[in-house]
């Protein structure tokens, strides 16, 4: 899928305008291939919606929240503080983003360094499109029919308490959600917080990853929605480990809305 | 006519020992850091009330927490019965309240303080098969052995005696002079083959007993996880109120940044700033703050962190219930050798265990009394990684990556490279 149109903070500057809203890409979203797909789909729905945004582009860095997590705060200040910096320099006044971890840095860990924005998680902001009706839904959904379930990111979850938002967007899909046996603040994490993602499992019975794909089998859905690029690639990768990369299928909320939109 | 002179003097010297123990756990909270609570006093509050007094989280399990809820209750309204032992204990008076008032509302006082002592009773004995018996995982963990699972059992047998005792004083008064009681009315029946003074001596059997093990138990308080029963307390009211997900700020870093980068210093900070000795971190509990210190006292070893953990499921070391339980055993420790204390932190804890953690807050969401698991673990690693230069060498390339491309994977292409893919 080709993307048009995608304009940097920088460039609206020079046009002496603003947009509407930041979107916050991150690391996964930028260059991981897999959350790629779900950044282009998020654009998508965006530009259905004609909501003006822009990107850093060059100018964004890492939010600093695996560096923060794995105890190397000096790392951490160096990026949040330049992320600050860049943002404060354009007058930002509000973010997006598909990444729950750059969510919560950006909203709970930037304002006692100075950045105060109002900042949105992507599943948020589509809710809010959604029933402000600048994003109507269009047709039947090509899920519709197939047992879905949501898994709740620890950090857009328990970090933050949002579990309505990206339920609604199912619901308003017309989809049945089966949920899983551990759900919302009883959440089972995919392994990948809290920089995980970047090192090996310590020793132990199985990964927690096959531990979570083991409720995702449990509900019997062949479609599991989630909000986050790191839990997708963990579940991706536990569904892998069972075998079941055939029958299960890993969407963002994004994706899973992309084809019903107008 | 010997009552209040012995009773004077055993519960004056056991109080009096009891505050002097109690003293010394108020004086290990104090070797961490000073903290100050963040959030409205009035939320907190309501935090208080909600959920130390009125045990909302319990119900996250709602089995242990009714039968939690019975031993809870009765134990707050058993001290309507306490007040009056402790005031015939210095007066020599016999049931002051209902010597003295005569009031129609003391035989349903009792009453009531029966029904519940009654169901805390059962509750006790449920507890005791429950965790002797029944494998239930948490209860089963290895941190548990040893100790730990004495301490809980002895506070059991505790409980069960004092709930014993009153009623064998109930009892026996009713066999002497019906009061009005209904259960130990019920239970009176057992004595009326005896003779009178049979019965008297066991009312004073049974009060004594349950003067005594008052007294047994207050003492034992300081010396046991059952010390949530008072700590918990604090223990909420001074949790931060703010977004879980939020981690603690390390100012002196940040300005160090800041200065570095060229950023003006917060007006609030500007005090803050790194000297040369500076450790980060935690490598022992005087590095930890306060609260987390009042957090290890207030555990009572439940195991609900241990039970929700991914990285305990999956069958790593980790286990945020016995991060807390070496937070507490290492304070003890380092209190007693308080002029020469040696060791560290890191005797009790591996780094096997720190770096297993997600950051998932699974623990903290679980926790009854609010302990926050997560906040020593990340101190730890801070120490680990700041401090030692040590810890996960995966991390490495992350490291390096976010220190020289500002991205958390090492990559040659640019940021918007995306777009034309």
């Amino acid at each position: 899928m080709k993307i048009n149109n995608i304009q940097t903070l920088a460039d609206w500057k020079l046009k002496e305008q603003k947009p509407e809203v930041v979107f916050w890409v991150g690391c996964a979203g930028s260059f991981d291939s897999r959350a790629i797909k779900v950044t282009k789909a998020f654009v998508s729905i965006l530009q259905s919606a004609s909501i003006t945004f822009a990107i850093l582009g060059q100018e964004e860095q890492c939010t600093g929240d695996p560096a923060r997590r794995s105890g190397n705060e000096f790392l951490f200040q160096l990026l949040a503080n330049q992320n600050i910096q860049n943002l404060n320099k354009y007058q930002v006044q509000k973010i997006v983003t598909t990444c729950p971890h750059c969510f919560n840095t950006l909203k709970n860990e930037y304002p006692e360094l100075g950045g105060h924005y109002e900042v949105l998680h992507h599943t948020e902001f589509i809710n809010e499109l959604l029933k402000s009706g600048r994003l109507k839904i269009k047709g039947t959904s090509e899920f519709k029919g197939k047992k879905i379930t949501y898994h709740d990111s620890c950090y857009i979850g328990r970090a933050n308490g949002i579990y309505e938002a990206p339920r609604s967007i199912i619901e308003q899909l017309d989809l049945d959600l089966v949920e899983l046996k551990r759900c919302k603040s009883n959440g089972l994490c995919c392994g990948a917080g809290g920089a995980q993602m970047f090192k090996e499992e310590e020793m132990g019975k199985k990964r927690i990853n096959e531990e979570r794909t083991q409720d995702i089998m449990e509900s019997k859905a062949s479609i599991v929605t989630a909000n986050c690029p790191f839990c997708i690639t963990m579940l991706n990768d536990g569904i892998k480990s069972k075998g079941k990369e055939e029958d299960i299928l890993v969407l963002d909320l994004a994706e899973l809305i992309l084809n019903n939109i107008s | 006519m010997w009552t209040p002179f012995i009773f004077s003097f055993l519960f004056l010297g056991s109080v009096g020992i009891a505050l002097y123990q109690f003293k010394q756990v108020f004086n290990k909270i104090r070797l961490g850091k000073p903290y100050k609570a963040k959030g409205k006093k009035i939320a907190r509050l309501k935090n208080l009330l909600l959920i130390a007094l009125g045990q909302s989280k319990m119900f996250k399990k709602w089995m242990p927490a009714i039968f939690h809820g019975f031993i809870y209750l009765a134990f707050l309204i058993t001290q309507i019965e306490l007040i009056e032992i402790i005031i015939d204990g210095f007066t020599g008076s016999h049931r002051f309240f209902h010597s003295y008032f005569n009031p129609v509302w003391y035989p349903w006082i009792i009453n009531f303080i029966e029904i519940l002592s009654l169901l805390a009773f059962i509750a006790t004995l449920i507890f005791i098969i429950r965790r002797n018996i029944l494998s239930i995982s948490r209860l089963q963990k290895d941190e548990l052995k040893g100790w730990p699972k004495r301490d809980a059992n002895l506070i059991l047998i505790f409980e069960i005696l004092l709930i014993g005792f009153i009623f064998l004083m109930n009892s026996a008064d009713m066999a002497i002079d019906d009061k009005g009681f209904w259960i130990s009315g019920w239970i009176s029946h057992f004595f009326k083959d005896l003779t009178a003074n049979s019965v008297f001596v066991l009312e004073r059997i049974g009060w004594w007993g349950h003067f005594i093990m008052v007294m047994v138990f207050l003492n034992y308080l300081p010396f046991s996880k059952h010390l949530h029963i008072l700590v918990a307390f604090p223990n909420t009211y001074y949790t931060d109120i703010q977004p879980i997900g939020k981690i603690e700020n390390m100012p002196v870093i940040m300005n160090e940044v800041r200065e570095m980068l060229g950023i003006e210093i917060l007006e609030s900070e500007e005090k803050l700033h790194l000297k040369e000795d500076d450790n980060f971190g935690a490598k022992d509990i005087t590095d930890l703050s306060q609260k987390t210190i009042l957090e290890a006292f207030s555990c009572t070893e439940c195991g609900r962190c241990t039970d929700v953990c991914p990285a305990n499921i999956t069958g790593k070391k980790l286990s945020p219930r016995k991060i807390m339980m070496d937070i507490r055993d290492r304070t003890n420790q380092f209190y007693q050798n308080r002029n020469q204390p040696n060791g560290s932190l890191f005797d009790f804890i591996t780094n096997e265990e720190i770096f297993a953690c997600t950051t998932c807050n699974a623990c903290v969401e679980a926790c009854p009394i609010m302990i926050n698991p997560l906040k020593p673990i990340l101190e730890l690693r801070r120490y680990k990684i700041l401090s030692e230069s040590s810890g996960p060498s995966d991390w490495m390339p992350m490291f390096n990556s976010l220190e020289n491309g500002q991205s958390v994977w090492a990559v040659n292409e640019s940021r918007t490279n995306w777009i034309e893919q």
